[in-house]
């Protein structure tokens, strides 16, 4: 067995130890976690099969910044676990058409696998650079930046718009202007001279101003 | 690499795996062992220059002119007990200092310290670094919400924000000088720069503004003052460190200082021409001479560091996420286009910035 080999075991069993935890930790917060860690772990399998600019973006997209709100928002919860489990029984029907649904899906795309035959098997495991389609052509990120600009920048456009949009509705829904509070306006401090806020008199004594 | 020297640390011999393993294991360990020792007296010398700021003398007791005080402290912090709150998740608060260490340190494996002197020379080296600097916010996080305390939690809720916050505008500044450069390969990125005007080559002249906003922003990445929110002392006892003692805290504080040397590297890489000498003399541009002056220029804008830290009071936190957001965001992406549009416009400025992938 290579390297390669050995890699691929370490991170496919953490995918799958990691995934199954995700579902079964008592506590959401350590859910999310595994979550994490499921995620890094397919990042590994990415490198593994030469598609190292789609992995390292899979961590910096989703485990750098989308997982990060998420553990944000679990953590800040105040989940009544008793009050969750109760509930439980009520929606099994929709959790188990669901399940099916998802199991169907997945039996349609393992079904159209074909088991490795003799000559594959004994081929030893390939590197990232040997899987690559042309180690001499463009690299990962050159190749994917050239069809993601050409061939598809209308669903790249759209992907965006869909997403601006989002955010635009989630900053709507969430902002209210408050009245009469006293903010901050750092462009009239930097603009404010000495002649506007000191002024230098002489009394004279006994006086006053 | 033709450089016999270097030989050890670069060449593997993957023939048979386990070989190739053993070496990047043992080169591996020599980096990890070389750069903590190099954070012990960096530590030592921020201190010496917070302390020759405010007109002290800094720690001068243990050791000719207090060299050894990293290593006492370090002795002093691994023999204290530690305490685990009785309330706390247990694995979660002794895993957040691990993890912390362990990315700030598994950085450094792409990192070039001279020409061909890295561990692992990928092609996605900057991509890499950014991942990595990325989950460097989970430590924080993990360590605030297992302590289950008010004040560390706090603080681990807006370093999280803090840290995602300044990615962003990191991010942009990155992806300027992936621009000029054409490659997202570190060493390719520092071969760039050289085009035999030394010093003048270098990409902070032609992103000035990007270079400024880079420091300012890994100040607030690393946590470092003026930014330290997340562990203000006057507001928050002392953030998502207030539960640690002994060794995890000793744990937390070295992946802090690691990641700022790593933050230093990554400016000197991007912006500083990484291991080229400031004039280019065939002499001083010599292959071993290369690591000196990647350590020059790491140690100059550490020294950077340590001086922000010693000169400007800490900012309030909407001040904070006022420049992340308002001035460097807008400000960041506006230098993108004007680089992407220059570039465009003016296809001979493109070829004169790629043309080192021709030599």
């Amino acid at each position: 067995m290579t390297f390669a080999g050995i890699a691929f075991w370490a991170f496919a069993i953490s995918t799958v130890t990691f995934g199954l935890m995700v579902i079964l930790a008592r506590n959401p917060v350590h859910s999310v976690l595994c979550l994490i860690t499921t995620f890094i772990s397919v990042a590994g399998l990415f490198v593994l099969m030469g598609a190292e600019y789609l992995a390292f973006l899979l961590i910096i997209v989703y485990v750098g910044a989308v997982a990060v709100l998420f553990l944000f928002v679990v953590m800040m919860l105040d989940v009544d676990f008793a009050e969750l489990k109760s509930g439980f029984a009520d929606y099994l029907p929709y959790g188990v058409i669901v399940g099916v649904v998802l199991l169907v899906n997945i039996g349609l795309v393992v079904a159209a696998w074909q088991l490795p035959t003799e000559d594959q098997r004994t081929q030893p495991y390939l590197t990232g650079a040997e899987m690559t389609a042309n180690p001499e052509g463009p690299n990962n990120a050159e190749a994917l930046g050239m069809v993601l600009y050409t061939d598809y920048i209308h669903y790249f456009q759209i992907a965006g718009m869909v997403l601006l949009v989002a955010m635009i509705g989630a900053i709507i829904l969430t902002f209210r202007e408050r009245k009469g509070i006293k903010k901050q306006n750092a462009g009239d401090q930097v603009a404010r001279k000495r002649e506007d806020a000191v002024e230098v008199v002489s009394v004279q004594t006994g006086k006053g101003i | 690499m033709e450089n016999g020297f270097f030989d050890f640390f670069v060449n593997r011999d993957w023939s048979v795996w386990w070989s190739g393993a053993l070496t990047t294991f043992l080169q591996i360990t020599f980096m990890v062992v070389v750069l903590l020792v190099g954070i012990a007296f960096l530590l030592l010398f921020d201190r010496k220059v917070w302390a020759a700021v405010q007109m002290r003398k800094g720690p001068n007791v243990v050791g000719p002119f207090g060299l050894l005080q990293s290593f006492a402290d370090l002795m002093k912090f691994v023999l204290k007990e530690i305490v685990i709150p009785a309330g706390a998740d247990k694995i979660v608060f002794i895993l957040a200092p691990f993890i912390t260490v362990v990315l700030a340190l598994i950085g450094w494996a792409v990192v070039p310290v001279g020409p061909g002197l890295v561990v692992s020379d990928i092609n996605v080296g900057i991509l890499y670094l950014f991942a990595v600097s990325s989950l460097g916010v989970y430590g924080i996080i993990m360590g605030g919400w297992a302590s289950n305390s008010k004040y560390p939690f706090l603080g681990s809720l807006r370093s999280a924000a803090q840290m995602v916050s300044y990615e962003v505008s990191l991010g942009f500044i990155i992806i300027s000088v992936l621009l000029l450069v054409g490659s997202m390969n570190l060493s390719d990125i520092v071969n760039s720069q050289d085009r035999g005007l030394g010093i003048l080559n270098w990409h902070f002249i032609p992103l000035f503004p990007l270079f400024v906003m880079f420091f300012i922003s890994a100040l607030a990445e690393t946590n470092r003052p003026p930014f330290d929110l997340p562990e203000a002392e006057s507001e928050l006892v002392a953030g998502y460190q207030v539960e640690y003692s002994s060794t995890p805290y000793l744990l937390f504080m070295l992946g802090e200082y690691v990641n700022i040397v790593l933050m230093c590297a990554m400016t000197t890489i991007l912006f500083l021409g990484g291991w080229h000498s400031p004039i280019d003399l065939p002499i001083l541009n010599a292959p071993a001479l290369g690591i000196v002056w990647f350590v020059l220029k790491v140690v100059f804008i550490f020294f950077m560091f340590a001086m922000v830290k010693a000169i400007v009071p800490r900012y309030r936190y909407d001040q904070l996420m006022r420049i992340g957001w308002k001035l460097f965001l807008p400000t960041s992406i506006a230098y993108l286009v004007a680089v992407a549009g220059l570039l465009i416009a003016f296809p001979g400025l493109a070829d004169w910035f790629h043309s080192w992938r021709a030599a």
